[in-house]
């Protein structure tokens, strides 16, 4: 017989967990739910948009109960459970019944706290938590004229917001001075305030609650200053305290919530616990990130797996309130060692500060302008360095260099119909609604429902901060995003176990580290096959079918299923020959469109796939060999003329790029790597803008890193400046092993030098020459594996399978049309 | 009309992988997954086209080249949220010998 698996609450915690359990260990337990409300399960986070009248209830749910039938569920909702007997292994419900279990969890989530003045018991005193409780202040909106918020916090002010919409007056009033104190500071709280006051909403700060007054219904409230106002509805939003009673009864050890470890046991092992009424490493969550981070390491326990560990979370927050932009994170206050830079420009009502202590960003206060939000609360949970980009840190990821889209910053004032997505043509309004009626609270659900941010990237920031509005607080980011979906290991625990345990192929990686599909997908694959050629040069063996069809047939697929073939031109440089052998080639084979590259090349565009070995095999013939201009390789090594020829030059340009590309040429990198020299400090080859960039200057080079010219244009990062081509080559073959071994896969190393810092790199390639000396021999170990010409390999008759079909028919009366020389 | 078609040995298709059967009205890629299960569908993404044959190999899905659309091997279908569906083949394994119904 199965074991009986009990779930008590069927909020969004529990039924997450539910659902992570069900990925992981389907048939495992005789799953029960006790719901206390008479629903599925909804989505808590929307009740602000039900109250604003944006959505229906029917649309938050996120579970109806047909999906509890078709997995096996039993759904008791409606049901409150009164007691756990943990003697006997039971629950008593309210309806008297017994359920016995073998393993529980406990969801019970929170309830709002009513003040305990005199009169919180009258009809009309209401709290803002459920479904019901938005009935209540939707049927109030209709039929009376005076509300009273108590509570200045989010979701206070959300509520007031709602009922304001209903046209009702709304007072709010707060204990303290300022607006939500514990996520702003004072002035951040002050221009909030200032919006919701020319919007309509009246504040009474400062004001202590005495009593709730009326008689059959409530009618005003009397503060301890002997303020009074007239009521008609009250909503407490004093905050929420963990729903723990139940667990108390039981004897489960509790404090200000139900205690739970690192695996979310509580005291009693048979018991498990997740959400918003869990107490764990002395920090209570109410936001939904924690939540299903929570909810996915408890599946992992329950599931019988036992490796996952929840550490805690740092949260944001975000004000779903139409309009107002806002965004707070970490510790904002600061302490006596901390400092705090503040920018503050009233006419654009922007105020930002950031708190900062060793080189380090510790807390952020955005107000009017939050697009940064996401990059400084990255910067927080990594634990970057900042110190290199400090100066520019206020003025946000743009200034040091990422431009990206557009100017747009604030999607708060953007219209529904304002396009997100240049590459996919979404709008806001797309992604707002489909965020809602699907369901969605990560930035991947949101990506593959809509296509928003799915293609270049580039409007990734405005996409989050429509999610943060959207679903309230911090979306799902954790520290450690699984690499895919057939794994909870993240890309570093992936990379640790293959170096550590010595697996060499994809099968003993799947294997040793429990991948939940036999294959894989095309996230991991590639991925995994990049880590382990990189782990171990000679002996991993280069996986063909993980690898997606550019790097499989050496060339770039067109949409019209054609390809580009572009012959490597050291440093830039062709000899008359070289260029006679290529324009052969695109008269032999009809190449539709010969095309300079911006990378100093020859491409010749719209190859069939068919004539790939052939064409290749009369370039290799002139001593062309491929320039692997469709991989995450080693590219380009752009050049200008230099000391040469050039009356400016100071060093030899051409002859340094040549050199860098004989050394790095074959060589496999997380993503593309593209690298350029100039002669001078003009820059004519735009170092400044690629992966590692050269610039000569008189009697030295100068060396920089993490440029980028695509998608997010990133101005380099200066690394040193040496003195001979000798270091030069050593610095640049340093650096792109530090890169290979670190970076994750498809991370370019703009976004890479961001996430871990400057200083990390030069500590490693610059300070330390010891440890420059050991990354520069790994690298050119592992390029005596590399350093070949694919061309030349994919042209004998094995591979050459590839490239042409099995068999040719004709359809008329299907026969079998006697297949050319080559074919099979 | 519905013949079956001899197109070749099942070792001439890679594991997670495909082959192309080239037809005056069309490609047929021909996939073998990871357990040796073999299928056909027309050689075009029902999204732009895109030459599933080139596409990576998982499970018993193909994700399409040009724009990772997943598509289901054994129907043609697209995988939700995506929608669409790529023409299917009858395909058969005999003695090693890949056989398609025209």
């Amino acid at each position: 017989m199965k074991e009986r698996l009990i779930v008590i609450g069927n909020g969004m915690a529990g039924m997450r967990t539910v659902e992570e359990l069900l990925k992981l260990a389907p048939d495992l337990y005789d799953i029960t739910v006790f719901g206390e409300e008479p629903h599925g399960n909804y989505n808590r986070i929307l009740l602000s948009p039900v109250l604003g009248g944006e959505l229906s209830f029917e649309e938050t749910l996120l579970h109806r109960p047909e999906w509890y039938a078709e997995n096996g569920i039993t759904l008791r909702s409606g049901t409150r459970v009164e007691k756990i007997d943990r003697r006997r292994r039971v629950v008593v419900a309210a309806d008297g019944s017994e359920t016995p279990y073998d393993r529980m969890l406990l969801a019970t989530g929170s309830r709002p706290v009513i003040l305990p003045v005199a009169g919180h018991g009258l009809p009309g005193v209401i709290g803002f938590r459920t479904i019901a409780d938005v009935e209540t202040m939707i049927d109030a909106s209709q039929r009376f004229h005076h509300a009273v918020v108590i509570g200045g916090g989010l979701l206070g002010l959300e509520a007031a917001a709602g009922l304001l919409k209903h046209g009702m007056k709304v007072r709010v009033v707060h204990l303290a001075e300022t607006l939500m104190e514990r996520q702003l500071d004072e002035t951040a709280g002050r221009m909030l305030q200032e919006n919701l006051e020319s919007r309509g909403v009246e504040f009474l700060m400062g004001a202590k609650t005495r009593e709730i007054i009326g008689r059959k219904r409530v009618q005003g409230v009397v503060f301890e200053d002997g303020r009074e106002v007239s009521a008609d509805l009250v909503v407490m939003a004093a905050g929420v305290r963990p729903e723990k009673e139940l667990a108390r009864s039981a004897d489960i050890h509790c404090d200000r919530g139900v205690v739970v470890d690192d695996t979310l046991q509580t005291f009693d092992p048979r018991i498990y616990a997740v959400g918003e009424c869990v107490q764990h490493r002395r920090a209570i969550y109410g936001l939904v990130a924690p939540l299903f981070e929570q909810a996915r390491v408890c599946a992992n326990h329950l599931a019988r797996l036992g490796f996952a560990r929840y550490t805690g979370s740092i949260t944001s927050t975000k004000l779903k309130v139409t309009g107002v932009d806002l965004f707070s994170a970490g510790d904002f206050t600061g302490n006596e060692h901390s400092e705090a830079i503040v920018f503050r420009d009233p006419a654009r009502g922007v105020y930002k500060k950031l708190v900062l202590e060793d080189d380090h960003l510790r807390g952020a206060v955005l107000y009017g302008d939050t697009v940064d939000g996401s990059w400084y609360f990255e910067l927080m949970r990594g634990g970057v360095d900042v110190s290199a980009f400090r100066d520019d840190l206020m003025f946000g990821r743009a200034h040091i260099g990422d431009t990206g889209h557009g100017g747009g910053t604030s999607t708060a004032e953007m219209a529904d119909d304002a396009q997100v997505c240049d590459c996919n043509g979404v709008s806001k309004g797309d992604i707002v609604k489909a965020i809602r009626s699907q369901g969605l609270f990560t930035l991947e659900e949101v990506k593959k429902h809509t296509k928003a941010a799915a293609s270049c990237g580039g409007c990734t920031g405005l996409v989050e901060q429509i999610l943060a509005a959207t679903v309230g607080g911090e979306y799902t980011h954790p520290d450690r995003k699984p690499l895919c979906a057939c794994t909870d290991f993240s890309h570093d625990e992936v990379r640790h176990a293959i170096r550590e345990q010595h697996l060499i192929d994809r099968e003993s990686v799947m294997k040793g580290l429990d991948w939940r599909s036999p294959d894989g997908c095309p996230t991991c694959r590639p991925a995994l096959n990049y880590y382990l050629l990189a782990a171990w040069p000679g002996e991993a063996v280069d996986d063909r079918q993980s690898r997606f069809v550019n790097e499989r047939v050496h060339a770039n697929i067109q949409k019209d299923r054609s390809y580009t073939v572009v012959p490597r031109l050291w440093g830039g440089v062709a000899t008359p020959d070289e260029l006679r052998a290529i324009a052969d080639a695109a008269d032999k084979y009809a190449v539709p469109l010969v095309k300079l590259t911006g990378g100093q090349r020859i491409d010749l565009v719209g190859v069939k796939k068919e004539q790939l070995p052939d064409i290749w095999g009369d370039l290799n013939n002139a001593g062309l060999v491929s320039g692997h201009a469709y991989g995450k390789a080693l590219r380009t090594v752009k050049t200008c003329i230099g000391a040469q020829f050039c009356r400016f030059g100071t060093q030899d340009s051409i002859q340094m790029g040549i050199d860098l590309e004989k050394m790095t040429w074959g060589s496999w990198t997380p993503h593309k790597f593209k690298m350029a020299v100039s002669a001078c400090p003009r820059n004519c080859a735009e170092a400044t803008i690629k992966d590692f960039g050269v610039v000569g200057i008189e009697g030295a080079w100068e060396l920089h890193v993490g440029g980028n010219g695509g998608t997010k244009v990133r101005v380099t990062d200066r690394l040193c400046r040496v003195e001979t081509a000798t270091e030069v080559l050593e610095y640049a073959g340093a650096f792109m092993q530090l890169y290979r071994e670190e970076a994750r896969y498809l991370e370019r190393t703009a976004p890479w030098v961001e996430r871990i810092g400057l200083t990390h790199i030069r500590t490693r390639v610059v300070d330390d020459a010891e440890r420059r000396r050991e990354l520069y021999e790994r690298f050119l170990e592992s390029q005596r594996y590399a350093r070949h010409d694919p061309w030349a390999a994919n042209r004998t008759p094995e591979q050459r399978l590839e490239f042409v079909p099995m068999q040719t028919l004709s359809m008329d009366a299907p026969t079998v049309i006697p297949a050319k020389a080559g074919s099979q | 009309m519905s013949e079956w078609i001899e197109v070749g040995p099942l070792e001439s298709i890679p594991q997670l992988g495909a082959r192309v059967v080239a037809t005056d009205q069309g490609d047929i890629a021909v996939f073998r997954t990871g357990d040796d299960q073999v299928f056909a569908l027309d050689d075009a993404c029902p999204h732009e086209g895109g030459p599933l044959s080139q596409g990576m190999v998982y499970g018993t899905r193909v994700a399409c080249p040009l724009h990772n659309w997943s598509i289901e091997l054994s129907t043609g279908e697209a995988v939700s949220p995506d929608e669409g569906c790529a023409g299917r083949h009858e395909v058969r394994v005999t003695n090693g010998r890949v056989a398609i119904r025209l």
